[in-house]
C-alpha cells in the first residue's frame, strides 16, 4: 500500500468535485481496501463517502423500489420491503462474504467488486491485462479452476465475484449513476462489460461517475418462484464456482415469465436470455429444464481446469428450475 | 472445584486473552522502535541482477534497505545454526541468488510500518534468467534418499514381493496428497533489541531455546548473550518450531539499523518462508488372505523438497506401527522442487500416511466384502510390528467399540449409495488415527512466596493449548493447594530449558518437570525451608539408546464419520464425527477436548478444501491468501462427539499422560474419504475431495 490523501465528501456534489483521474471513492472498502494493501489499486487519493445520506429504500411508484447506493449489503438483505418483493436479492446478498463484510459493504461498492482471479490479486505475478494493460494473462495457460467459461476473450478470463448483482441482472435492476453532467440510467445488462479487448474496465460506469442508487422494476409475479443457489467450495464464506439466481412466474402449468441469470462463469452477471425464452409458455417439464440448462451454457469454452463448470452450471440450473417450479 | 489434574479446569489464561492483556510477539512495547518490512523474490531461480537501494532509501522515513549487498556477512555463510528441528536452510542474504519463488530478498526499515510496507513494494528488483522445477511431476525425475526426522528411508523385512505375488487378495493404490499450509491465527513476528552485544528477541515461536541457539549460532554470538520471550503464541501447528529467515534477518536488521525493529509477516508471506506440508505421493500395495489377515505391504513414498535442504514428510509411519504383516519393503524418496523447504506440520507423517493406509484398508475391506472395522479388528497390533516391543499402553480395541457404539456403526448398509435422503447421497465411513508419543528432558521450577503462594516457571510455550492451565493443574495438585494460588510462567529463556513445543510434547514432558520441581520444593518445605523458597525439578527424556527402551510408546484413536453430499452438484458436507481415543491420561477435560476438536476440524479442511496451487510457469502459490486458500469456517463443521477411553500410562511418564496436540488430525481424512465412497461408489485417492472430482 502506499501513501494516499483522504478527503470526506459530505454531498454527492462534494464528492463529485472532489474526484479526479487518480482518485477513488470510498465506501465500505471491504475490497478496495484489500486491494491496495496488495498494491493492485494504487489511487493516490480516496474521497469517502460514507456519511452520504443515499441510504434510503423505498418503494417507487411503478411498485417497484429504489435502494441507495449506501446501503449495507446486509441491511437490504433484511428489509422488509426487499423480502417480500425481492427475496432472490435478499438471499444473494446472505450468499456473499461473511456477516462482518456485508455489515460494511455497500450496494453501489457490490457492484464495484473486482474480480478474484489469483493473477490480479497478486502484484508479483508480471502478466495481468486487468492490472496492467497490455501485459498479456496469465490466467489463461495458468491455474484457471475458478475462471470463466463464458464471454472470455484472449485478454482475460477472469470472471465477476459478485452474487448481488447476479440477482440484480435476473431482476432487471437499473444502476442510478451521477457524474459533473448530470444523471444517467443503465440497465443492469449494460452496467457490466464482457473483457474484450479492454478487460481493466469492469463496467461501463464513466470515470467520475457515482452510483447513487439502485432501482428494481416491479416482479410482483416473480417474488413467490425464486431461488438464488450457490455452488461453492465451502459451505459458507466463499466466492460461487457456479451461482445461479432464478426466478419463475406460473400460469396454470405454463410458464409465464423467467429469468435466469449466472454467477461465476464469466466477466459479469450472466443474463440467459435464450434459456428464459425457451421455457416461457412451456410447460415446466423434464425435458424443458434440460433444454434450458443447456441454453445457459451455449457457446461455453472451458478452459484446462474449469471444464466441470460447464457441467455443474447446467446442473445447477435445473436444481434450481425444479426447486423453484416445484418439479420432483 | 475444577483444579485436579484431569478436571474441566477453564483456561487461566483466558481472562489475560479476552481482555487483550495478553502480549503476543508483536506488542510488546520497545522504546524507539522501528518497522521492517521482508520483500520476497518474484521468480522461483536466478541471480538478483540488480536491485535498486538507493531509489528507496531517499522515501519518506526510510532508514534501511538490507540486501545482499549490505547484510551483514555471517559466519559460515548463515549456515552456522543448521540442525534441525530448530536450526533451518534459511535465506539471510548472504548471496544474490533466488532458489523459490517467494524468497526473502530484502527489509526495509523504516520509522512507521506504513512507510516500510511503501518503500518495500517500491523497491526494483531485476533477475537474470534461470531454469527452475516447478511441477512436482517432472520433478519425479530425479530422486533422492530421503533424509527423516524420524524413523527410516528404507526398511525391508521378510519377502515382500513373493508374500504380494501369492497374496489372495491384493490393493494396489496411489494416493496423494497436495501443498499444505500452517496459517496459525498470529502471524510470524520478531521484535529484536539489542543492548550493545547483548540481545532480546521477541518472537512468536513454539521453542524459545531453540530460536535463542539457532540465532546466537547463526550471528556468531555467545547464547547468553541472546534473550527469547514468548508469553503467548497465535497457534504454530508445527510452523513456528523453526527459526525461519525473518527471526534473524530482524536481529540483523536491528543490528545493522542501531535500533529495536519489528518484523511481523505478511499473511501472504506465509506461503513459502516459514514451511509447508509437502505434497505426498504413496504408492501403497497391501496383500491379504480370504479371512482379512494382512500378509504383506510395499510403501514407496516421494515427496519434494526445496533445492536446499533434504526435507521429508514421513508418511510411511503409520505403515510401520499400525498393524503386522509378516512381509514388507518400504522406500521414502524426496525430489526436489524450487519451492521454500517444507516442513513439520500437525501431525507429520502420520497425517498424510494414515490417510492412505486408512483409505486403502476401506478399498480391502470391500475387495474382501468384510466391515472394515472387522478388518482393523483382525488386523490389531498387540505389539509393535515395527521393533516387536510392548506398548507402554493400548486401548485401541476399547476405541473402536466405544465410537462404533456411539456413531451406531452396526446399522451401516455396507452397499455404496444405499443410504440417499432426497438429493442427499449419505456415507459412513471409518478409520483409525494415531500418533507417537513424544516426550524430552524439561526442567521447571517452583517457589514459595512469601505470601503463600507458588511460581512455577519453566522455559516452555503455550501455542493455545493449555500449557498454562494444566501445568497450573499438576502444580496444584502435587503441592496440595488450590489452583488460585499458582502463578505459571512460561516462554522465557531465563527459564529452566524446555522442549520445542512440537511433536505433542509439551504435557508430557514439562508436566512431569513441573510435578518433579513441586516435589523438590515440597520436601525443602517439609525439610523447614522457608519462603522465599525455590527448588528445581527435571524430567528425563527417553532413553538415547532405543534398546534401553522397554515400551513402544504411541496414541491411537478410532474415527465414525456421516457425509452428506448433493447427488448433482457433489457439495460436501459432514455433519457428524464420532471419535474416541486412547492417549493415556487426559490431563484437563475442557483443554483436552478443544485439542481432540481442533484436530478434526483440521481434518475435514484436510479432507475437503486445503490445497496449496503452485504456477508451474513462476512457481507462485496462486492462492496464497486466506480469502482463496480455503479453511474450514462455522458451516462447515457439523458435530463432533470426542471422548477418550480411562487410562493411566504411567509406564510412559508419571503423568500417565501421552500427548495430544497432534493425533486429532490424524485418520479423518481417511475417514471423510470413505464416508463418501460409501456415499458415492467413487473413491478419491487425491485430497482435497472437492466437489468437480465427484460430478
Amino acid at each position: 500500500m502506499r501513501a494516499f490523501d483522504y478527503t470526506e465528501a459530505r454531498s454527492v456534489d462534494e464528492a463529485l468535485a472532489a474526484i479526479g483521474p487518480d482518485a477513488k471513492f470510498l465506501a465500505g472498502g471491504t475490497n478496495l481496501v484489500d486491494l491496495m494493501k496488495g498494491d493492485v489499486e494504487q489511487p493516490m487519493k480516496l474521497i469517502g463517502i460514507n456519511s452520504l445520506k443515499l441510504t434510503d429504500i423505498a418503494p417507487t411508484a411503478s411498485g417497484g423500489v429504489r435502494i441507495g447506493a449506501m446501503v449495507r449489503n446486509s441491511d437490504c438483505a433484511a428489509h422488509p420491503l426487499i423480502r417480500e418483493r425481492y427475496p432472490l436479492l435478499s438471499q444473494a446478498l446472505l450468499a456473499g462474504a461473511s456477516p462482518q463484510l456485508r455489515n460494511m459493504a455497500s450496494m453501489g461498492g457490490n457492484l464495484l467488486q473486482r474480480t478474484r482471479c489469483y493473477y490480479f490479486y497478486d502484484a508479483a505475478f508480471d502478466r495481468c491485462n486487468k492490472r496492467k494493460p497490455g501485459s498479456g494473462c496469465a490466467a489463461r495457460e495458468g491455474f484457471n479452476r475458478i475462471h470463466a467459461i463464458l464471454g472470455a476473450s484472449e485478454q482475460c478470463v477472469a470472471t465477476h465475484p459478485s452474487d448481488m448483482a447476479v440477482a440484480m441482472a435476473a431482476l432487471d435492476a437499473v444502476v442510478e449513476v451521477r457524474g459533473r453532467d448530470g444523471e444517467r440510467r443503465i440497465p443492469m445488462a449494460e452496467f457490466h462489460r464482457l473483457p474484450g479487448d479492454t478487460p481493466q474496465r469492469d463496467t461501463t460506469l464513466e470515470p467520475g461517475e457515482l452510483i447513487v442508487a439502485i432501482e428494481l422494476p416491479a416482479a410482483s409475479g416473480l417474488a413467490q418462484r425464486s431461488q438464488y443457489l450457490k455452488v461453492r467450495d465451502r459451505a459458507s464464506y466463499a466466492f460461487a464456482l457456479v451461482s445461479v439466481a432464478c426466478a419463475l412466474e406460473m400460469d396454470g402449468g405454463a410458464v409465464k415469465d423467467a429469468r435466469l441469470a449466472l454467477g461465476g462463469v464469466a466477466h459479469k452477471p450472466w443474463r440467459a436470455l435464450d434459456a428464459e425464452r425457451g421455457l416461457v409458455g412451456s410447460k415446466l417439464d423434464a425435458a424443458a429444464i434440460d433444454r434450458a440448462a443447456q441454453a445457459c451454457v451455449a457457446g461455453a469454452q472451458p478452459l484446462q481446469d474449469n471444464a466441470f463448470k460447464v457441467e455443474l452450471a447446467k446442473r445447477t440450473v435445473a436444481r434450481a428450475l425444479r426447486t423453484v417450479g416445484g418439479v420432483a | 472445584m475444577n483444579d485436579r489434574i484431569g478436571d474441566p479446569l477453564t483456561r487461566v489464561d483466558g481472562p489475560a486473552k479476552v481482555t487483550g492483556r495478553a502480549p503476543y510477539a508483536a506488542e510488546f512495547e520497545v522504546p524507539n522502535l522501528c518497522h521492517a518490512v521482508m520483500v520476497r523474490s518474484t521468480v522461483p531461480a536466478g541471480a538478483i541482477a540488480s536491485i535498486d537501494s538507493a531509489a528507496v532509501k531517499r522515501m519518506p522515513g526510510v532508514l534501511l534497505v538490507m540486501t545482499h549487498e549490505n547484510a551483514p556477512k555471517l559466519p559460515k555463510e548463515g549456515r552456522g545454526a543448521v540442525n534441525p528441528p530448530a536450526g533451518r536452510e534459511v535465506s539471510l542474504l548472504q548471496e544474490a541468488t533466488v532458489r523459490y519463488n517467494g524468497e526473502p530478498i530484502a527489509v526495509v526499515v523504516a520509522e512507521t510500518l506504513e512507510q516500510a510496507t511503501e518503500a518495500a513494494a517500491a523497491l526494483l528488483v531485476s533477475y537474470g534468467p534461470a531454469d527452475a522445477v516447478l511441477d512436482f511431476e517432472k520433478s519425479k525425475q530425479k530422486l533422492e534418499p530421503a533424509k527423516m526426522t524420524r524413523g527410516e528411508p528404507q526398511k525391508k523385512w521378510g519377502d515382500a514381493q513373493a508374500a504380494l505375488a501369492s497374496a489372495a487378495v491384493k490393493i494396489d493404490r496411489v494416493y496423494r496428497t497436495p501443498f499444505e499450509f500452517h496459517n496459525p491465527m498470529e502471524p510470524h513476528g520478531t521484535i529484536a533489541h539489542w543492548k550493545g552485544d547483548e540481545l532480546t528477541l521477541y518472537d512468536a515461536t513454539q521453542y524459545v531455546d531453540g530460536v535463542r541457539n539457532t540465532v546466537s549460532k547463526t550471528l556468531g554470538i555467545a547464547p547468553e548473550k541472546v534473550r527469547v520471550v514468548c508469553q503467548y503464541t497465535g497457534g504454530g501447528f508445527g510452523c513456528k518450531g523453526s527459526t525461519w529467515s525473518h527471526v534473524m534477518l530482524c536481529a540483523m536488521a536491528a543490528k545493522k539499523a542501531g535500533r529495536p525493529v519489528k518484523l511481523i509477516l505478511q499473511r501472504p508471506q506465509m506461503f513459502g518462508p516459514v514451511g509447508a506440508r509437502p505434497i505426498t505421493e504413496q504408492h501403497l500395495v497391501l496383500g491379504a488372505r480370504r479371512d482379512g489377515k494382512l500378509v504383506a505391504v510395499r510403501d514407496e513414498i516421494v515427496t519434494p523438497t526445496s533445492i536446499f535442504e533434504n526435507w521429508a514428510e514421513p508418511a510411511g509411519q503409520p505403515v510401520h506401527s499400525l498393524y503386522a504383516y509378516p512381509n514388507g519393503a518400504t522406500d521414502q524418496k524426496v525430489s526436489r522442487m524450487n519451492i521454500g523447504t517444507p516442513t513439520f506440520m500437525r501431525a507429520p507423517g502420520e497425517c498424510t500416511g494414515t490417510f492412505a493406509l486408512e483409505s486403502a484398508m476401506d478399498e480391502l475391506a470391500y475387495a474382501l466384502d468384510m466391515d472394515p472395522l472387522q478388518l482393523r479388528l483382525i488386523n490389531h497390533a498387540d505389539v509393535d510390528p515395527s521393533n516387536g516391543k510392548p506398548w507402554s499402553s493400548k486401548k485401541l480395541r476399547e476405541c473402536y467399540e466405544d465410537a462404533a457404539r456411539r456413531f451406531g456403526w452396526s446399522k451401516r448398509n455396507p452397499k455404496p449409495g444405499s443410504m440417499r435422503e432426497g438429493n442427499w447421497l449419505v456415507g459412513w465411513g471409518m478409520a483409525t488415527a494415531t500418533y507417537p508419543a513424544h516426550r524430552m528432558e524439561a526442567k521447571a521450577s517452583a517457589t514459595l512466596n512469601a505470601d503463600g503462594t507458588y511460581l512455577i516457571r519453566s522455559g516452555t510455550q503455550d501455542l493455545g493449548t493449555g500449557t498454562y492451565t494444566i501445568c497450573s493443574q499438576v502444580a496444584a495438585e502435587t503441592l496440595g493447594v488450590d489452583v488460585r494460588k499458582i502463578r505459571f510462567e512460561l516462554g522465557d529463556t531465563r527459564y529452566p530449558k524446555a522442549p520445542v513445543s512440537g511433536g505433542s510434547m509439551t504435557a508430557a514432558s514439562v508436566g512431569p518437570a513441573v510435578r518433579a520441581a513441586c516435589l523438590a520444593l515440597k520436601d525443602k518445605m517439609a525439610k523447614g525451608g522457608k519462603a522465599p523458597l525455590t527448588a528445581e525439578g527435571k524430567a528425563e527424556g527417553p532413553p538415547q539408546d532405543e534398546a534401553q527402551q522397554k515400551y513402544a510408546e504411541r496414541s491411537f484413536g478410532a474415527l465414525f464419520g456421516e457425509v452428506r453430499i448433493d447427488a448433482d452438484l457433489g457439495m460436501i458436507r459432514v455433519p457428524r464425527v464420532v471419535a474416541t481415543y486412547s492417549v493415556g491420561r487426559v490431563l484437563n477435560a475442557k483443554t483436552g477436548k478443544s485439542q481432540f476438536e481442533g484436530g478434526i476440524v483440521w481434518g475435514i479442511g484436510q479432507a475437503l478444501m486445503e490445497e496449496g496451487v503452485l504456477d508451474k510457469r513462476t512457481g507462485r502459490v496462486v492462492n496464497g491468501n486466506l480469502a482463496e486458500y480455503h479453511v474450514p469456517v462455522n458451516a462447515d463443521v457439523g458435530s463432533i462427539e470426542v471422548a477418550w477411553v480411562e487410562e493411566n500410562d504411567t509406564e510412559f511418564n508419571d503423568l500417565g499422560a501421552r500427548g495430544i496436540g497432534e493425533i486429532g488430525i490424524t485418520g479423518v481424512a481417511a475417514m471423510i474419504a470413505n464416508a463418501v465412497y460409501h456415499a458415492t461408489g467413487k473413491r478419491i485417492r487425491d485430497l482435497p475431495i472437492t466437489l468437480d472430482k465427484l460430478l
